[in-house]
């Protein structure tokens, strides 16, 4: 199984949902997607949404944070929602909920962005 | 009862799925829970990006070498390459510590393969290669031996 990734812009909130697996081979194809999203939507904010993301591992963590980095230079945001409770493990060991937000649902998520 | 399995394949980033989902194959027939499976699936695929990534340098006419073994409660992984190998291991084992950060690397591998298994030995040799060894007693079936 492969990822999928599904995209959709609100003002400058660049809303990811991804499913299927993210490991090292389709970190490269999320890290390509959301790098040229970012750059031609003059994006600040992103919302990940875990909910039917079914396997992540450390290459997983590196391209979040990666892009965590491109938005924290516009002053950005980035929120993670409905994330399942192995992959919040492999979060917490990292210690990216220092930076990065974590909400339990996408509703949410938009609600602390303002774009609702 | 012992038994146990070999794997080899190119060290390709399109065989670390193939790989992670074959050793969990393999290992269900211990009945281990849930996040079990998914531990293990999980350290699979840190040391196979690892060898590929940084064993093989993405070179993907290296092979990566996977063995099995799986006694009553208790399983043992080994993942190898004959690639590069690593300079210094301790260095390499501290959390979020990366020789490739333009790649995006985390850091994270190897605090994640000793947090998810019992046991790791890590053996490598400069132009050689490396070998992770990796053991881990299921909970379940432990509890049935007690």
């Amino acid at each position: 199984m492969s990822l999928h990734i599904d995209m959709e812009t609100k003002n400058d909130v660049l809303l990811l949902r991804l499913s299927g697996e993210l490991d090292h081979h389709s970190a490269d194809v999320l890290r390509a997607e959301a790098t040229k999203a970012i750059e031609t939507n003059d994006i600040r904010h992103i919302i990940l949404n875990l909910e039917q993301l079914d396997f992540m591992d450390s290459s997983g963590l590196g391209v979040i944070l990666g892009r965590y980095k491109q938005i924290k230079q516009q002053h950005g945001e980035m929120v993670v929602c409905a994330i399942s409770p192995p992959i919040q493990r492999l979060f917490d060991m990292s210690g990216l909920f220092k930076i990065i937000r974590l909400e339990p649902t996408e509703e949410f998520a938009l609600r602390v962005l303002g774009v609702a | 009862m012992k038994n146990e399995m070999q794997l080899q394949f190119t060290a390709l980033s399109q065989n670390e799925s193939f790989a992670r989902v074959t050793v969990a194959a393999f290992v269900a027939q211990l009945d281990p829970n849930m996040d079990e499976l998914t531990e293990i699936k999980t350290v699979v695929s840190e040391a196979v990006t690892n060898a590929i990534i940084h064993g093989y340098n993405n070179d993907p006419s290296g092979t990566v070498f996977i063995s099995v073994k799986i006694e009553d409660s208790f399983i043992e992984l080994e993942i190898k390459d004959e690639g590069s190998g690593i300079l210094d291991i301790e260095e390499a084992r501290q959390p979020l510590f990366t020789t490739k950060p333009e790649l995006e690397r985390s850091g994270m591998g190897f605090t994640i393969m000793e947090n998810f298994m019992d046991e790791i030995d890590v053996h490598s040799e400069l132009g050689i290669g490396t070998t992770i060894r990796l053991r881990k007693h299921l909970a379940k079936s432990q509890m049935l031996c007690n």
